[in-house]
């Protein structure tokens, strides 16, 4: 099967869904009503894949990574969305949705955004095709990544904060949605992940499943196959996963990996390991995996990585670890921040915090020598540089 | 048993009032006391919030007073102890307001039965759609006389309105205008949304609720439907003057303009 779709409903196995309020269905029903016929349209197909080519500068490359492959004995290849325009897999999503949004005439584009590559991916398309974009981020978040906050202001988004519960990127989102039931007509909301209620889920992983079609075209060209022995990549909300495993889902063969962030490790407390820790429930209208109270109340996360610091996962995840078609695995900060600075020394690659989760997981398993690894290295570091060059100072 | 919300709009169809107030504050033990005292204040019907971390439909006034109450240590179980004895002093309807996550991991038959066993009528889960309440909710709802209570808005088609009208027993909660709650909307460039809803002979009675804030509102909402719920109005209201019956006194002589 090439496609991995959710039920009419929206629904993975017992996930996602549609769980909102009623101020928000006429929102959510005329995406759930168009954005297919949309898609899958000739004339949004031919615009949407020239701004790919064009404009963000796709295909990214799969790069054998020698270095690697010879430490860990496997064939190790890298596929570098951090290579994308603004740094991150993110964009891929953001210019699939505003397209869409354009042919819905909807002349206002809001977002949320945790560590600010999403908040900046849709500043960026919105200024490129010519949209009002206000960007909600928590308050706590604006202080900690200010370079992001001035980017986003530059491309000309008004940066909200979030001043609602613990002030991050799960009230960032709630903040969004506050405003688009506000604004029930002229206003799109970019999620910036596999995440919220259908169809949210399963538009974005249609527009990230790009990641893994090249990736089965690259390898056919360099190994003669398009079935990798594996593909890893971090979860935060599971956008990137979700576009780098979507065409290898189903091939029988393709062993699938994804990197939540443990934190300071799944037996503490500040951990942001959604599926390893979590408990059925609902967050942001999806019906999933999530860090809560045994009250329901949902717990705020933590780990070093801004993009990984959500407390919920993406249905389709749920539902593909529940039926062991995914193997889910949790990071640590610091073995995050150790695989980051081995990638950067042995290749030149300075990776974002997130990506280095993916890359931690090679120390992690045992290969086989012909084993095809695929690692998504789903964005660029520049944005954590006043992380590392904390442990940089302290290494010296 | 008879259900308490069906009885009252049996009695009464027009210039229905009815309050919202997030349990657990401003104290943890105001619970009783709130609704002690809306009932002598001449209240017709109250809603009780169960606080929630993340509350997708509310505006900052009942966010701030749910996070307070969380942080005072609300939670559903503290709430229906609250409750035991509720029906020996209080004898308007009690609904419960809340979001579906909570009630999830409490665990849907036993929030059910709880509210039957201490006189609760009704719930209003504002995520909780339909076809997942037919599911889980419907039967237990029948069997135990509870009322679902749903909401539609202005942005709500004609065909939906006819499927909630269907999945609700008690009365629609009719938002004011496609906002989350203590919005500032002008109500009156909705009047031709809350004429239609008048002329649609649904089966259910309407209650106007979101933005309701004085006797001009208030008003607005009894000429078009059978009330108004008032929720932020009513938890600023309290922030500032306190429960003491005379303080809750004021704000519905306020609403009615008794004065
Ligand atoms: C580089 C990068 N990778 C991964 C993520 C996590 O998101 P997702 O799990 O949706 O790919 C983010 C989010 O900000 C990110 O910036």
């Amino acid at each position: 099967m090439k496609h991995f779709n959710p039920d009419e409903k929206g629904y993975y196995g017992q996930y996602g869904g549609a769980f909102i309020p009623e101020m928000l269905q006429a929102n959510i029903i005329e995406l759930q009503e168009h954005y297919l016929t949309i898609i899958k349209d000739e004339s949004f197909i031919v615009e949407y894949q020239q701004l790919l080519k064009d404009y963000v500068g796709r295909p990214t490359p799969l790069f054998y990574s020698n270095n690697l492959s010879k430490q860990y004995n496997a064939k190790i290849y890298l596929k570098r969305e951090d290579l994308n325009h603004t740094g991150a897999h993110k964009i891929n999503n953001t210019i699939g949705q505003i397209l869409l949004a354009k042919r819905l005439n909807k002349k206002r584009i809001i977002a949320e955004t945790g560590a600010g590559q999403h908040g900046v991916a849709t500043a960026t398309t919105c200024a490129l095709l010519g949209l009002e974009c206000t960007v909600f981020m928590g308050a706590v978040d604006i202080e900690r990544q200010k370079p992001n906050v001035e980017r986003m202001k530059m491309l000309g988004a008004e940066v909200v904060p979030a001043l609602s519960g613990s002030q991050t990127l799960k009230d960032a989102t709630n903040e969004a949605i506050r405003e688009w039931i506000n604004n029930p007509k002229d206003t799109h909301y970019v999620i910036g992940s596999v995440v919220g209620p259908h169809p949210y889920p399963d538009m974005v992983a249609k527009f990230q499943s790009i990641i893994s079609e090249e990736i089965a075209k690259q390898l056919m060209e360099k190994e003669n196959t398009d079935k990798p022995d594996y593909v890893i990549a971090c979860v935060g909300g599971g956008s990137n996963a979700m576009g780098a495993f979507y065409h290898f889902i189903d091939n029988g063969h393709t062993k699938l990996i994804a990197v939540e962030a443990a934190g300071k490790g799944v037996d503490t407390e500040e951990t942001a390991a959604s599926i390893t820790l979590g408990q059925k429930g609902i967050i942001h209208g999806s019906m999933t995996y999530l860090m809560q109270t045994a009250d329901g109340q949902i717990i705020e996360p933590y780990s070093i990585s801004a993009g990984l610091d959500y407390p919920g996962i993406g249905p389709a995840h749920a539902y593909l670890s529940d039926i062991g078609k995914v193997t889910v695995e949790a990071v640590t900060d610091e073995e995050a921040i150790q695989a980051a600075f081995h990638l950067t020394k042995t290749d030149g690659i300075i990776p974002a915090l997130e990506s280095a989760h993916a890359l931690a997981i090679l120390e992690k398993v045992k290969f086989n020598p012909s084993d095809i690894v695929v690692v998504n290295v789903s964005g660029r570091g520049d944005k954590d540089m006043l992380t590392y060059s904390k442990y940089f100072t302290h290494e010296k | 048993m008879k259900n308490r919300i069906t009885q009252l709009f049996k009695r009464k169809d027009k210039e229905i009032l009815s309050i919202y107030f997030t349990a657990g504050y401003p104290n943890l033990d105001n619970t009783t006391t709130i609704l002690t005292h809306l009932e002598q204040a001449g209240v017709d019907l109250v809603e009780i919030g169960i606080p929630y971390s993340d509350p997708l439909a509310d505006g900052p006034t009942i966010q701030k007073s749910g996070q307070i109450a969380l942080d005072n240590g609300m939670t559903l179980q503290i709430l229906f102890e609250q409750l035991k004895n509720i029906r020996e002093t209080v004898q308007i309807p009690i609904v419960l307001m809340g979001y579906l996550n909570p009630i999830l991991q409490y665990g849907v038959n036993n929030f059910l039965q709880q509210c039957a066993v201490l006189g609760v009528d009704g719930i209003i889960v504002p995520d909780l759609p339909m076809e997942y309440y037919k599911q889980h909710f419907e039967e237990a709802c029948h069997t135990l006389n509870i009322s679902n209570i749903m909401l539609i808005s202005n942005e709500t088609s004609q065909e939906r309105i006819r499927q909630i009208d269907q999945c609700t027993t008690g009365f629609i909660y009719m938002v004011s205008s496609n906002s989350i709650t203590g919005a500032n909307k002008d109500l009156n460039t909705q009047t031709d949304y809350y004429s239609r809803i008048q002329q649609n002979k649904l089966n259910n009675p309407t209650l106007i609720g979101f933005n309701i804030h004085n006797n001009d509102t208030y008003k607005l909402s009894c000429q078009y439907s059978s009330g108004a719920i008032i929720g932020s109005a009513f938890v600023k209201h309290i922030t500032a003057n306190g429960i003491a019956q005379n303080s809750i006194n004021n704000f519905t002589n306020q609403i009615k303009n008794n004065n």
